[in-house]
């Protein structure tokens, strides 16, 4: 299925190439670097591209294309989709995925492309497989490397893939049991003008750090599950589970990893922790604008608002931005016209408010539309659809296992239009 | 590149010195001057002997290639190193290897031989790489060796090694496509494997080899409905897509009825009655509300097999991988009944949130779905509202379906919405916007003048973009129905002394011409404004004047006559000539001369034809007609290798093609081998298919016989004439742990506080219990005895019945004895069960020789009722027989604690031989607890499990109370990691600690698994060499008849008999040979290593005993057990 994969950085340097199949010249790039350079943002690459005898699908992550080679017909999201997984395992293995980490472990890296497709078709992308494979860095391994001069392969081979728990290495050890899960909400939400609920709703992700010895079947389960609308899980779930009882059962993978999506829908009030009062208005006379923007809290549940930051994308025109703070600073970046405004801690008793002129470009007609605020913040210990982790139950190994459950609320795409 | 490095051979002796390759940057030019040199030294260090210095060279020779930098020159030097030990090299060797072999094709045949030896490796990881390897290496004249490798792989035990074989077959067939005839029989082989690991990887050959061949799928359709769930997520992508296909092709269109009534939903009561099971509930009632609705309708009956499809992928909408999601959509928008659509639409608004690229691609596919279903995303209206942060390409596909979505309840929000991206600052956004207003009005009529009136405004935008969308968009509009909008057209005849951009005020111009009729007076004045403004218009819009001046010289000539003379003129000296042309061309067919030709006549047809109103449609209008989710939808073109969707059949094909009959294709002993490794599986890996309602219908979808023979345990193997005794005992033991398994869940059900789960198999579930809910404990055991009491009764049962059958007396009354002798007392009873089980195996042990003589002729003198009933036990089949034996030989009791030790507390254990059902990968042990103290003991606990690496332990469950002289029992599970390292624990009471540790012998390390001779030899031959170790010894006196050898090696190890030579079965009396070889196969427990013995016969006691096992150290222990087992 997938013919060959190129990584391309942000200048458009091929700086590695994997093929499974016959090699194909790295000319075939030529056809997406024409769409790049089309294309003025590299988010709006077309994902899928057509040449006369290839398709191109190509992700964009980490400053980084990840750009496959297809000759057949397939499923379009399958190669999305497992490109991802490359670009995962790739941040799962090294910390981070970007082209400096890339080069420095540019043998690991084609292995591990190696092991995970075969021909074309994915072969092993469980994480838990792959690191018994090859495994993964770590700075007193790398010091041993160099004293000793073996490498990251595995000297033994895996039976991950034969067990029928394939998420899940055999034999796993620790001294200290835990179990860890971050409960992450992030609210959507599109307020317009006025202050108003365009639209709002709150997706969930439940995070989990599981180190536990053994072959451990865990059971999470929640004081008011039918908050979810729409779930997704690991592979691990028993969805049979889920479906009768409303609980999570599963064995877990070994380290990080996603146990599960969540969505709250829009039917459920969502609770906007903070308010915005904003005015942006350009005059037609003379070259200028003004800007005035005030952040009070609303529905925070008596928590503290931290983080927050308010990102302004300005049009073309604004030259520049002489603004006062009464709290945290603001940047105005002059080539990419993005205003930054780091507000950190909200203090309902002083709030913060960011105000000043804009001078705009002389001889240009007067910008008629005005950009849009994109709000971040974060709200800890408390997860604002009221979701609550009730208990966790652990079956199949005797130990007591440490266990601990956190709660974050964060801005998601949380946008005031003006 | 390779140009360059030849350049370099030839310049030879460059004296720079090679510079290690390592984080050296392509680019630079370096490389010119030191490459020679620098593969001079890395051949060296392929060279030397030191493995680090291999590995160094290696990686770095690895990290050129990465890089796309040619390293073909180092071939021979690294081919060299293929057989190397290390498993390091070994791997990057590989991977040059299957980059390179291509190029350099002789130089790779050098490698082959190294890979055909991997082939027969007795470890099946290296088997697999092996395959991988070779079949990877495109060089044609390895076609013939790698279609041998290939069959031989599909069969091989290991699903890991017949999952490459898989892999492997598209790969011979892109090399050569001649093969494709013997690669869809091997396809068709895999296709029949019942392993998950297996499905997706071989439905991906079928789809790239035979698509077309359609009819091998029907057999496995069923089980490939029931895997699905379990199956790798990539493999699921493939399974669906190509079920989808399938579907279309067998069964009718549940939509049928569509026609007749606006509810078109499948589903029928019949279906529903026949094999529906528990865990349907919802859908039934759902399904049983509409029923009386459809009574009238013309009967349309869903197919089962059908409705499974729909059933099985439903729960796959919540996977994390979007692609499986859009999978599982995509064969609901095709596959299912109307009414059922509606549930993929939540899952895939929930892909809105994932990545850029995944929700183009997954709003490429919303937006075709929402013109044939509009309503099944309606809900989600909000979520596809567009932020100023999206990129411009998920704006516009999000705008499509917004667009889509609009009707008259919602189209006000809509356009509120539209009001507010026209604002946006993404320009092109902005246009799609207009386009996406103009297509809401022309399909809603309440809101076009609304979104006239909205547009005409837009006509004042300073953007030149916005204007010439709106006036075009206005243009089309007004179009459908121009008499009603003479306002408009009359706003927009004065918005010309405001309009400057070209383009709209060309449209506008065009726009009066076109309906000057309906605006008289307003039509002569604009153009002589435009008259009078002419000389500095645009090209564009000089055109346009030309053309209102023809169309107004036609319609109204008294008043326009001079205007349109004074325009053409203008025109005829303008500079641009397309503009001359023009005004010269429109002069000599409206302005009638003497000379003007025919076509003056019909000028007025010619500028007045009614001009047809431009259709307003989605791009992705008919787009369904290629399978969604598809390269091929995606790029709205067809794609190399994309598969046609076919329509609906007319009439349903046979659906029993799809029914399996197991006897004809499969012996009875396959299907042993292969349930008991369900059971392995369904006993580890509950996920998703828990109940055993789900995997019910797995059997049955398998082998309706199957399912027969599972559920009545005595007639089944009646039935297969063939089936061995052991096979049907433990058959049946197994049908009564399901039994059990359903009575426990019944019970359940009725004590709802007892939520349990309901998948886990019965001991662990009461393990869990007793750890949750101590104070439940005496009910569970209640609960426990009882159902145990009933299968008891079962059994007891079902073995009178048989040895009625037999009409041995003496068998019924040890029978009957055994059954009475059951002690009352509650702990006892759980073990007394097993012994009792044993016990009526060994009745039948001591029962054995009598067939067999049967086929002596000695046997004559036995009464033919009795052979025929015995034939009807299935008896009849001497050879198979004494294998029955084998699990059941007395079990060796081991001391774990000494009574006076122990203070009081003994405890004994053995190896119960039975599978422990918690983790297959362990040692069952049941230990015998017995108080012989005078004081209770309380807590009976373990503790402190000290194991070598990668043992583990499955504890048993805690025994709260074991009062003074009582026997408590219970069972533990150890994964010895196939070594007899001992596990070492304490053993704790409320008050004492002992330290034990049990110490397993090498038989018990291993499980009995069923082949033929013909496998046997076939296994026995790929392990030859060092897995073969061979002793002579003589028999002991006692044990020179086949029956004792028999008992003494099964004693000895795990093992069970291989059933020899089938020719003996077609004339049962043919003596049995003088020296008879016996054959005993089983598997280690934790690594699944086949193990395999066999004992010859000589003269005069002599015999050799052969053991094969890729397991070395496990043979030699083995022979050594054996060897004792035997002489003594």
């Amino acid at each position: 299925m997938i013919h060959s994969l190129f990584l391309i950085n942000h200048s458009g340097d091929i700086f590695l190439e994997k093929h499974w199949k016959s090699v194909i010249s790295r000319s075939v790039c030529d056809y997406f670097f024409e769409a790049r350079e089309k294309a003025v943002d590299p988010e709006n690459v077309p994902p899928v591209l057509q040449t006369p005898h290839h398709y191109l699908i190509s992700i964009y992550r980490g400053k980084l294309f990840f750009l496959s080679v297809i000759q057949t017909e397939v499923a379009p999201l399958f190669v999305i989709e497992f490109l991802h997984r490359v670009a995962d395992t790739i941040q799962d293995y090294f910390g981070e995925c970007s082209e400096g980490i890339i080069k420095d472990n540019i043998v690991t890296v084609y292995e591990l492309l190696e092991e995970m497709l075969d021909n074309g078709f994915p072969l092993a992308t469980e994480s838990n497989v792959l690191k018994e494979m090859i495994r993964p860095p770590t700075i007193l391994r790398s010091v041993v490397n160099t004293l000793t001069g073996s490498s990251n392969v595995g000297d033994t081979l895996p039976t991950g893939q034969l067990s029928n728990v394939p998420w899940r290495r055999a034999g796993v050890k620790y001294t200290n049991n835990e179990a860890y899960f971050d409960v992450i909400e992030e609210i959507d939400a599109i307020l317009d003008k006025s202050g108003t609920t365009v639209f709002a709703e709150i997706q969930g992700v439940i995070e989990a750090c599981v180190r536990l010895t053994g072959m451990p079947d865990l059971t999470l389960s929640f004081m008011n599950p039918r908050l979810l609308d729409d779930v997704s899980f690991h592979p691990c779930v028993r969805f049979k589970r889920w479906e009768s009882e409303r609980v999570l059962s599963f064995i877990p993978p070994d380290g990080n990893f996603t146990l599960m999506n969540y969505h709250v829908s829009s039917q459920n009030l969502v609770a906007i922790p903070v308010y915005v009062k904003q005015s942006i208005s350009f005059f037609e006379t003379g070259p200028c604008g003004r800007l005035d923007i005030t952040i009070g809290p609303k529905q925070t549940m008596g928590k503290t608002v931290e983080n927050m930051m308010v990102t302004i994308h300005m049009p073309k025109a604004v030259l520049n931005a002489n603004l006062t703070a009464t709290q945290g600073t603001y940047t105005y970046d002059l080539t990419t016209k993005v205003l930054v405004w780091d507000i950190g801690k909200l203090n309902p008793q002083k709030l913060p408010n960011l105000r000043g002129s804009l001078s705009t470009q002389v001889g240009v007609p007067k910008p008629e539309d005005n950009p849009s605020l994109n709000i971040d913040l974060k709200i800890q210990q408390l997860a604002i659809s009221g979701l609550k982790v009730s208990r966790l139950d652990m079956y199949g190994e005797k130990y007591k296992p440490f266990k601990g459950v956190k709660y974050l609320t964060k801005a998601g795409k949380f946008q005031v239009r003006t | 590149m390779s140009a360059s490095s030849a350049f370099n051979d030839e310049k030879g002796g460059s004296s720079s010195v090679g510079e290690p390759e390592y984080g050296h940057d392509p680019a630079s030019g370096g490389i010119f001057s030191s490459d020679y040199k620098r593969h001079d030294d890395l051949k060296e260090m392929l060279d030397s002997n030191k493995d680090s210095l291999k590995l160094e060279a290696m990686k770095r020779i690895v990290a050129m290639i990465a890089r796309g930098k040619n390293a073909s020159d180092l071939f021979p030097a690294v081919v060299k190193n293929v057989a190397c030990k290390n498993i390091e090299v070994k791997k990057l060797v590989y991977v040059y290897l299957v980059r390179y072999a291509e190029e350099q094709q002789d130089l790779a045949l050098l490698s082959i031989s190294t890979f055909q030896r991997g082939l027969k490796d007795p470890n099946q990881l290296i088997r697999a790489s092996a395959l991988r390897v070779l079949s990877s290496i495109r060089v044609t004249i390895i076609v013939p060796i790698m279609m041998l490798a290939i069959k031989e792989a599909a069969s091989d035990m290991s699903p890991y090694v017949r999952k490459t074989a898989a892999h492997a077959i598209p790969k011979l067939y892109s090399l050569d496509p001649e093969q494709k005839d013997q690669l869809i029989e091997v396809i068709e082989k895999l296709l029949a494997d019942k392993t998950t690991l297996v499905a997706g990887s071989v439905v991906m050959a079928f789809e790239e080899v035979c698509p077309e061949r359609i009819d091998l799928i029907h057999k496995n359709y069923r089980k490939l409905c029931n895997l699905l769930i379990d199956v790798e997520e990539w493999g699921q992508v493939v399974i669906i897509n190509m079920l989808t296909r399938y579907a279309r092709t067998q069964f009718l269109n549940p939509n049928i009825n569509e026609s007749l009534l606006e509810e078109g939903s499948g589903g029928d009561k019949t279906f529903y009655g026949s094999d529906e099971d528990e865990d349907e509930d919802e859908e039934e009632k759902e399904k049983n509300a509409e029923a009386p609705a459809m009574a009238k309708r013309k009967p349309y009956v869903m197919d089962p097999d059908h409705r499974l499809l729909l059933r099985n992928t439903k729960p796959l909408l919540q996977s994390r991988n979007a692609a499986v999601v859009m999978a599982v959509a995509q064969l609901y928008f095709h596959l299912a009944p109307k009414a059922e659509v509606g549930v993929i639409a939540k899952a895939l608004v929930r892909l809105l949130r994932s990545h850029s690229e995944v929700q183009y691609v997954v709003l490429q596919n919303v937006a075709t779905m929402t013109i044939k279903r509009r309503g099944m995303f309606e809900p989600y209206l909000k979520s596809f509202y567009i932020r100023s942060t999206d990129p411009t390409q998920i704006k516009v596909l999000k705008l499509e379906v917004l667009t889509n979505l609009a009707n008259e309840t919602n189209i006000s929000t809509i356009l509120r919405e539209f009001q507010t991206y026209i604002k946006s600052m993404d320009k092109d956004f902005v246009a799609a916007t207009i386009q996406a207003i103009g297509r809401c009005a022309t399909n809603i009529g309440e809101v076009r003048d609304t979104c006239l009136n909205g547009l005409v405004q837009l006509l004042s935008n300073r953007d030149e973009l916005v204007v010439a969308e709106s006036v075009v968009v206005i243009k089309k509009l007004l179009q459908m129905q121009p008499e009603k909008h003479s306002d408009i057209i009359k706003h927009m005849a004065k918005l010309t002394d405001n309009i400057q951009v070209p383009m709209a005020r060309a449209s506008i111009l065009w726009l009066i011409g076109e309906y000057c009729e309906h605006v008289p007076k307003i039509a002569p004045d604009v153009l002589r404004k435009m008259a009078k403004s002419f000389t500095n218009e645009e090209d564009i819009v000089k055109l346009q004047i030309i053309n209102l001046a023809a169309k107004l010289y036609l319609t109204n000539s008294k008043q326009t006559k001079l205007l349109t003379q004074y325009v053409l003129n203008l025109a005829k000296y303008d500079q641009n000539y397309d503009i001359r042309d023009r005004a010269r061309f429109i002069r000599q067919l409206i302005v009638p001369t003497e000379k003007s030709g025919a076509l003056s006549k019909y000028a007025k047809k010619l500028f007045l034809a009614l001009k047809p109103a431009p259709v307003l449609e989605s791009p992705f209008k008919d787009r369904d007609h290629f399978q969604l989710g598809s390269l091929s939808h995606l790029l709205n073109a067809k794609a190399g290798g994309y598969q046609e969707l076919p329509d609906w059949p007319e009439a349903a094909p046979d659906p029993s093609v799809r029914n399996v009959e197991v006897k004809d294709s499969v012996p009875e002993w396959t299907k042993c081998s292969s349930r008991e490794k369900r059971k392995e599986k369904k006993v580890e890996k509950p996920f998703y298919s828990d109940s055993e309602g789900e995997s019910g219908p797995t059997e049955s979808a398998d082998s309706e016989s199957d399912s027969a023979s599972g559920s009545e345990s005595g007639s089944g193997s009646e039935e297969s004439g063939s089936g061995s005794e052991s096979v049907e005992s433990e058959e049946g033991s197994e049908s009564e742990e399901e039994e059990e398994d359903e009575e426990e869940k019944n019970k359940k059900k009725k004590k709802k506080e007892l939520k349990k789960p309901v998948q886990e198999s019965e001991s662990e579930q009461s393990s869990e219990e007793e750890e949750r809910k101590p104070e439940r404990k005496s009910k569970q055991r209640k609960s426990d005895s009882e159902s145990e009491s009933d299968e008891e009764e079962s059994e007891s049962e079902s073995s009178q019945s048989e040895s009625e059958d037999s009409e041995s007396e003496a068998e019924i009354k040890k029978k009957k004895k055994a059954a009475e002798s059951k002690p009352p007392t509650k702990p006892v009873k759980k073990e007394n069960k097993k012994e009792k089980k044993e016990m009526s195996l060994l009745d039948l042990d001591d029962f054995e020789p009598a067939p067999s003589p049967q086929v002596t002729p000695v046997n004559t003198f036995l009464s033919n009722s009795l052979v025929t009933d015995l034939e009807g036990l299935s008896l009849s089949d001497t050879v198979l027989s004494p294998a029955t034996i084998a699990p059941s030989s007395a079990l060796k009791n081991y001391e774990l604690l000494h009574r006076i030790t122990g203070e009081g507390l003994s405890v004994e254990y053995c190896f119960s031989r039975q599978p422990f059902s918690p983790d297959a990968n362990m040692v069952a042990v049941q230990m015998q607890f017995t108080n012989n103290a005078t004081s209770d003991t309380k807590n009976l606990h373990m503790e402190d499990v000290k194991l070598q690496s990668g043992m583990r332990v499955k504890e048993f469950p805690e025994i709260e109370l074991l009062p003074a002289g009582e026997t408590a029992a219970a069972v533990m599970g150890i994964d010895f990691c196939d070594s007899t390292q001992a596990a070492n624990f304490q053993l704790c009471t409320h008050t004492k600690k002992f330290f034990v540790s049990i110490q397993p012998p090498v038989g018990e390390l291993m499980r009995p698994i069923f082949l033929t001779e013909n496998e046997f030899k076939k296994e026995q031959g790929q392990l030859m060499g060092m897995n073969e170790i061979t002793e002579k010894l003589t028999l002991d006196a006692k044990c020179r008849n086949e029956h004792a050898i028999v008992q003494r090696v099964t004693t000895a190890a795990n093992l069970s008999r291989v059933p020899c030579g089938s020719d003996k079965e077609c004339s049962p009396p043919v003596p049995p040979p003088d020296h008879p070889i016996h054959r005993f196969a089983g598997r280690t427990v934790t690594s699944s290593s086949l193990v395999l013995v066999t004992v010859a016969t000589k003269e005069e006691g002599a015999a050799q005993l052969t053991v094969n096992c890729e397991k070395m150290l496990i043979g030699t222990m083995l022979v050594k057990d054996i060897l004792l087992a035997l002489t003594q």
